[in-house]
């Protein structure tokens, strides 16, 4: 491993402390992509903190959690997925007669050596001009220095030297489709598959891996697979960008004070906040759904004044007012440069405002819809207005 | 979002309580409408845990799959939901008027106009959230497909008759709800956030506990705080305050409450299966109705909350007058449900799985049409709607300056008269563009002229509705004074081009989609049982 | 595809290949035995050439023929074309019954006649509407043949509306420019083959795979400075070249620059044929004043220092009057902003107008606001690939940008969690990956506004 490198894993297992790395899984790397703009989910999930105790520790637990139901169904269905040899997941990749299904045995000690173990199988799976089903095979991957361990449901070697990724997930495909953002989600985790197969691959004669996917899902209402083949070609080229970018930690760690600590073991609770808070974070709505630290980053973004806990999207007409102060203020016409296209579109807005709600209460008593009293202009009564609905639709 | 809405929201932040979105109830509320609070089982389609169903707050119907993964269960479940729901239905189907509608003769081809019958009004179905839109469509998809023994006698599992008519209302009003503005089938989430801004993201408005917090806030609590506590509050078992509006349930819920219970019933069940004696078989009976009641307590539980809220949210609705336009919306969802109330009772087959070429042209079409026309009349009936369209420059209020008569240079002159009117506001005028202003309860139309250089007071020229005599008639021309709101988007929507019928489908498309056979009703598994 | 591109071998000859493509396209349209035709043409390829051609090769057959187009501006400039070509020929204008429906220029053609009814137009060689117009009208006899022109830009439901009334067609487009879109939620069809959503080409195909595809692999109205840029960023898997080569097009200056941002970006540009001013990163709201007065102050100083080309048209320069000029922008608020920016510069006559309109027209030097210029945030309309394609493909010398810094770091932070929606073909390149592109490829031709 180079110096630079080593450095850095050095100093991110500083800012850990002594606890084991919190493993980085696919999930968690596709996540990555939710908010690349995040400097404090880049270093922590970097350093391999464990964001969940983290959050528990700073007092604002995430709530995250999975239903035995779900755990319980998840497992019958990979099971019945992977049931007979292989034999069904050869059918569902369109293969009826695959003449024998290898099925490598990948059990190994530790990490390192299951990830070994996984290598040598798929090495010789590709020369051996038949179908073989590597089922958990263990990937290795580097992440910010150190080795992320990856484990797919499955990967099937072709005879032809191909190797596809395999995703088996329980929400179902109803008359041929199913919810998109599960489908993204899942596609962005089998690029994470995709790309630590292609370090292997690339060591490894004849090999080529597969740039669509087979996922696997219940079919309709039953525990029947179908299975459907995804382009994960896009999901790709951003998880690279996003793996590319997580290199920016050095910069990022270079940046923190001395003596920081994430550890969650030695620091109190006021010292792991005042270290969360040295590190910027970018808090969107979405986070809420993605990373375990949202609801803690969302109280100190509103404390903040932050226009974006309401939504990314606000931000567009705002220009650069970026707290809910500023932007009232300048709305109201106490503060802000009137030339400003922003300050003059929110003092119309508010005006606009203004005017339509404090001329319809005058009025809601009278006749619904105060727009249209003016709109009728002096000729038409208001009594003609109220009866207009029923006049239109007979 | 408007710029509006985002002020708002701002001064919901600022103030700590929801602001107003709208100054008139933007959709329609029937008296009685039926409210349905769905949940469903983690990780697996089609597998409810109960409901609360009813059109009476105070006395909800509650129903529970004790074991959801029983088949048998299941179907009861679903043969009760049906005999809540179905009946309600019906009670709207009968009381009907005399209408119009203007069909094309087969014969002719020309449009003709039949006497029909319109439903006098239509149930409406009110669930707590998207999700529970989502979940009407999922139960309607799961059930429209089910045999009875009526039409299978050989059918394994044959389904109440009310089932599969379940399944179709169900899908008719879950294909509704996608029409934009329509109100037979509505979530309380939707409803809110029409009528509403919270001081939080449109994400997090979608949580009916949230959501609810910031409107009701008050009495030295934040909206946020108050949100805050719906969201993450938990008692001290570790149970959440305010549990999820469905239909999926908390995951430490159904770990360490309904998980145990379900075991325990299940226990109670194969130990009846195995007593032989008489007294042992009553006891184990009473066990395993104490298991029973025990998951049923536990899924009210979970309910009950969310019943609540959806009540309290309609409350809170009919606090504002409806805007005057919504009954016309309402019209067209009587229309809807006495289509398919007519399409039940001819025997056609349920909806199939998907939509054919033609048909999903057709309904894009009038989805679109729809929405356009929601924009239009929403504009029209609110005027906080209103100011969004005119600081987006579709729609400006003016005040008539002066009135010049003008009449056409044809034969037989029509009046064409000049107003000049003045704004405050920004109108995106080009030279020709018409703008529309309501005329009793009617679009009348002008073309921009231009602008005075002067004082850039606009010139519109009047084009119609002013009567066939040479002078306009009375009332129909704007006098000096009046101020009056012009919008650049038309008031009424014309409908789009007549489709091929399906089995015209043209090659492009792939020719006729062919017979259209009746729907296999979805395999049973064998997974489906315990 | 049938058309296969110029030998990797030997000198590429656009002119050879382009008019090898027409024959093949001709030869399927007038004999082949398939009911579609699809042709694919990137920007600027010669598409309206093709479709007169095509269509009065067909009329000259003695098949008559109907043409449809997507907007009003499209039929009129189809019918002035075909009138321009071939005078004596008998040409039908139908149209709505609005007023002023169509381009008064119309009534000066002898052989055209006009009518917002089919039957009037009927027994015409060829007949010209939007597709809008032929879905309302009936008929007992279908045309035996159809050209519909920007056929991407097609909803599928609308050929749904009008694919009743011919046997069969000739479909034209570009698949790189702006995708049809739909007001209301149409998730619940994606995947189907015929989403009516989606576009006419990709609903036909579906349910035609076998038709003849093709494609023209020359374009003769970019540049060579654009050609591979626009080819890479926006066709990666169709490419195609340009008929020019490098040195034939050169844009010049009667007055030198005075040193100024717009003087040095200009100079920039008429030298390498892009040009990137970039003003100091802030975030702003859409119409930037700045960046406004930056991207008006520009066409200012084009006009001012009597900006002339050459190019094979012409040998001798010519000057870029304001009619050869256009800003486009991505929002209409922006170009409403722009006039009045430029009106303000007392300059008229140039085109302003978003890359919806922007479609399908032809500029010898254009300067755009990029759509992502001072936004806080990227979103899919910004982002949306076929927007910047457009707005990067409208000139013939040189396309100016005006840009506030900071859109790469932009890019960088969107985050990327797309829906999938199973079976949809994917659309290539992806949005974030054109605009890194093209990005990228500016950044060598930056010039900053301050001194």
């Amino acid at each position: 491993m180079p110096g630079p490198r080593r450095e850095l894993r050095q100093r991110l297992a500083e800012l850990r402390g002594p606890a084991v790395p919190h493993p980085l899984d696919a999930r968690a790397l596709a996540a990555l992509a939710a908010n690349p703009g995040c400097r404090r989910r880049a270093l922590l999930d970097g350093a391999g903190v464990d964001k969940g105790a983290l959050a528990s520790a700073l007092g604002s637990p995430s709530s995250y959690g999975q239903s035995q139901f779900a755990f319980a169904r998840g497992h019958a269905f990979e099971a019945r997925v992977k049931a007979d040899g292989g034999m069904e997941l050869m059918r569902l990749l369109g293969v009826d007669e695959p003449g024998g299904v290898r099925v490598p045995e990948l059990a190994a000690a530790g990490p390192q050596g299951r990830a070994a173990r996984t290598a040598l199988a798929l090495r010789e799976a590709t020369g051996a001009g038949t179908w073989t089903l590597l089922d958990h095979p263990l990937l290795a991957l580097e992440v910010a220095g150190s080795p992320a361990y990856l484990e797919p449901d499955a990967v099937v070697v072709h005879p032809d030297g191909r190797w596809t990724v395999v995703e088996i997930k329980s929400f179902p495909v109803l008359d041929g489709s199913a919810d998109p953002a599960k489908v993204g989600a899942a596609a962005r985790q089998a690029a994470v598959y995709v790309l630590a197969l292609e370090r292997v691959a690339a060591l490894t004669e004849g090999a080529e891996v597969a740039h669509s996917v087979l996922l696997v899902c219940p079919r309709d209402f039953t525990n029947q697979p179908a299975g459907s083949v995804v382009d994960v070609r896009k999901q790709l080229s951003v998880t690279r960008r996003q793996l590319a970018r997580l290199t920016r930690i050095e910069d990022i760690a270079a940046a923190l004070p001395e003596g920081l600590s994430f550890d969650l073991e030695g620091c109190s609770a006021e010292q792991l906040t005042e270290a969360v808070e040295a590190v910027p974070h970018a808090y969107a709505p979405e986070c809420l759904a993605a990373c375990e630290l949202a609801f803690h980053c969302r109280g100190r973004s509103r404390e903040a004044g932050a226009v974006e806990t309401l939504g990314r999207s606000v931000r567009g007409e705002l220009g650069g007012l970026t707290t809910v102060g500023a932007v009232l203020a300048a709305a109201r016409g106490e503060a802000g440069d009137p030339a400003d296209p922003a300050v003059a579109a929110l003092r119309r807005a508010q005006a606009l405002r203004r005017e339509a709600i404090t001329g319809a209460v005058a009025i809601t008593g009278a006749v619904a819809g105060a727009g249209e009293v003016a709109g009728a202009g002096a000729g038409a009564g208001a009594g003609a207005v109220g009866t207009e609905g029923a006049a239109v639709c007979r | 979002m408007s710029l509006i809405g985002t002020l708002a929201r701002l001064e919901a932040v600022e103030s700590g309580r929801a602001q107003p979105l709208a100054t008139v109830r933007h959709r329609h509320l029937s008296d009685r409408p039926l409210v349905l609070v769905p949940l469903t089982t983690a990780g697996e389609a089609g597998a409810p845990l109960g409901a609360l169903v009813g059109t009476d707050p105070a006395e909800p119907r509650l129903l529970v799959v004790a074991q959801p993964r029983d088949r048998d269960l299941r179907f009861a479940f679903l043969a009760d939901l049906a005999e809540a729901v179905v009946p309600y239905l019906d009670g709207y189907a009968g009381e009907v008027e005399a209408a119009e509608r203007s069909e094309t003769d087969p014969e002719t081809g020309k449009k003709v106009k039949v006497e029909v019958e319109l439903c006098a009004d239509a149930p409406q179905l009110i669930v707590p959230s998207r999700a529970g839109v989502e979940y009407v469509r999922l139960l309607g998809r799961s059930t429209r497909f089910r045999r009875t023994a009526e039409d299978d006698p050989d059918t394994p599992y044959p389904a109440p008759a009310r089932v599969p008519l379940l399944g179709r209302w169900l899908t008719h009003y879950g294909e509704r709800a996608r029409v934009p503005g329509s109100s037979l089938l509505l979530a309380a989430t939707d409803l809110l956030n029409r009528h509403w801004a919270t001081g939080q993201s449109s994400l997090e408005d979608q949580h009916l506990g949230a959501l609810l917090a910031w409107i009701e806030a008050g009495d030295g609590e934040s909206g946020a705080e108050a949100a805050l506590r719906a969201e993450l509050g938990r008692d001290a078992a570790g149970q959440l305050l305010c549990p999820p509006a469905g239909p999926a349930t908390d995951p430490t819920f159904d770990n360490r409450l309904l998980a145990p219970a379900i075991d325990r019933y299940d226990r109670a069940r194969q130990a009846l299966g195995a007593a032989e004696e008489g007294e042992l078989a009553d006891a184990r009976l009473g066990e395993l109705h104490r298991a029973e009641r025990e998951v049923r307590r536990l899924v009210a539980s979970q309910l009950k909350p969310t019943w609540d809220a959806v009540w309290r949210c309609l409350e809170l609705l009919r606090g504002l007058p409806a805007g005057s336009r919504v009954a016309d919306r309402w019209t067209r969802d009587r229309w809807s449900f006495t289509g398919h109330r007519d399409r039940v009772r001819s025997g056609e087959p349920p909806q199939p799985r998907r939509d054919d070429a033609v048909t999903s042209a057709q309904k894009l079409a009038a989805r679109e049409t729809a929405q356009a026309q929601l924009e239009a009349q929403e504009a029209l009936d609110d005027p906080l709607v209103l100011a969004a369209r005119r600081l987006a420059g579709e729609a400006f209020t003016a005040e008539v300056l002066d009135v010049v008569p003008a009449w056409t240079e044809s034969k037989r002159p029509s009046p064409r008269p000049l107003l000049t009117v003045r704004t405050g506001d920004v109108p995106q005028l080009g030279e020709g563009v018409k703008v529309y202003r309501s005329l009793d309860g009617r679009p009348q139309s002008a073309a921009f002229v231009g602008y005075e250089p002067e004082d850039g007071t606009l010139v519109l020229r009047l084009l119609d509705r002013m009567g066939r005599a040479k002078n306009p008639a009375e009332g129909t021309v704007p006098v000096k004074g009046d101020r009056i709101v012009w919008t650049l988007f038309e008031h009424d929507q014309r409908g789009g081009p007549k489709l091929p019928d399906p089995e015209d489908t043209p090659w492009t498309h792939g020719g006729p989609p062919g017979e259209p056979g009746a729907e296999r009703p979805d395999p049973v598994t064998p997974e489906d049982l315990l | 595809m049938t058309t296969t591109p110029a030998p990797a071998t030997g000198v590429f000859d656009p002119g050879a290949a382009a008019a090898e493509a027409t024959a093949r396209i001709l030869r399927d349209t007038l004999d082949g035995t398939a009911r579609g035709v699809v042709v694919d043409s990137p920007p600027g390829a010669g598409k309206s050439t093709l479709v007169v051609r095509a269509a009065l090769e067909l009329a000259a057959a003695g098949r008559p023929l109907m043409v449809v187009a997507q907007t009003n501006a499209q039929v009129d400039d189809l019918v002035l074309r075909l009138a321009e070509k071939e005078p004596e020929l008998p040409v039908g204008r139908l149209h709505s019954s609005d007023s002023d429906p169509y381009d008064r220029a119309l009534d000066g053609l002898e052989n055209v006649r006009k009518s917002a009814k089919a039957a009037d137009l009927a027994g015409l060689d060829v007949v010209v509407s939007t597709a809008a117009k032929w879905a309302h009208v009936k008929t007992d006899e279908p045309w035996r043949h159809a050209i519909v022109d920007e056929a991407y830009q097609m909803r599928s439901d609308a050929l749904l509306a009008v694919a009743g009334l011919f046997e069969r067609a000739l479909f034209v487009g570009d698949p790189g420019q702006l995708d049809p879109f739909s007001v209301v939620g149409a998730e619940q069809w994606a995947g189907l083959s015929y989403d009516p959503s989606a576009s006419a080409v990709s609903t036909l195909l579906a349910h035609n795979p076998e038709l003849p595809q093709h494609r023209l692999p020359v374009s003769w109205r970019l540049p060579a400075s654009a050609a591979p840029l626009v080819s890479d960023a926006f066709y990666p898997y169709t490419p195609f070249r340009s008929g020019t080569g490098p040195g034939d097009r050169r844009l010049s200056f009667g007055i030198a620059s005075d040193g100024s941002g717009p003087d040095r970006v200009l100079d920039e540009a008429a030298a390498s044929g892009w040009g990137l001013l970039e003003l100091p990163p802030r975030h702003t709201p859409r119409t930037d004043p700045e960046a406004v007065h930056a991207v008006a102050l520009v066409v200012r100083r084009l006009l001012d220092r009597g900006a002339a080309a050459v190019s094979e048209r012409s040998p001798d320069p010519v000057p870029v009057t304001a009619d050869r000029i256009a800003v486009g922008t991505a929002h209409r608020d922006q170009a409403a902003a722009v006039r009045a920016a430029l009106a303000a510069l007392g300059v008229t006559g140039v085109t302003v107008d978003t890359a919806n309109r922007l479609q399908g027209r032809e500029y010898d030097v254009t300067v755009v606001l990029h759509p992502l210029s001072g936004r806080p945030d990227a979103t899919a309309f910004h982002l949306e690939t076929g927007r910047l394609c457009v707005l990067a493909s409208r000139h013939r010398h040189a396309c100016v940008v005006v840009c506030r810094a900071g859109v790469a770091e932009l890019l960088d932070e969107h985050p990327s969690t797309e829906p999938v929606q199973l079976g949809v073909t994917l659309k290539f390149p992806d949005g974030w990956e054109a605009n890194h592109a093209v990005l990228s490829h500016l950044a060598e031709h930056r010039v900053e506004w301050g001194p």
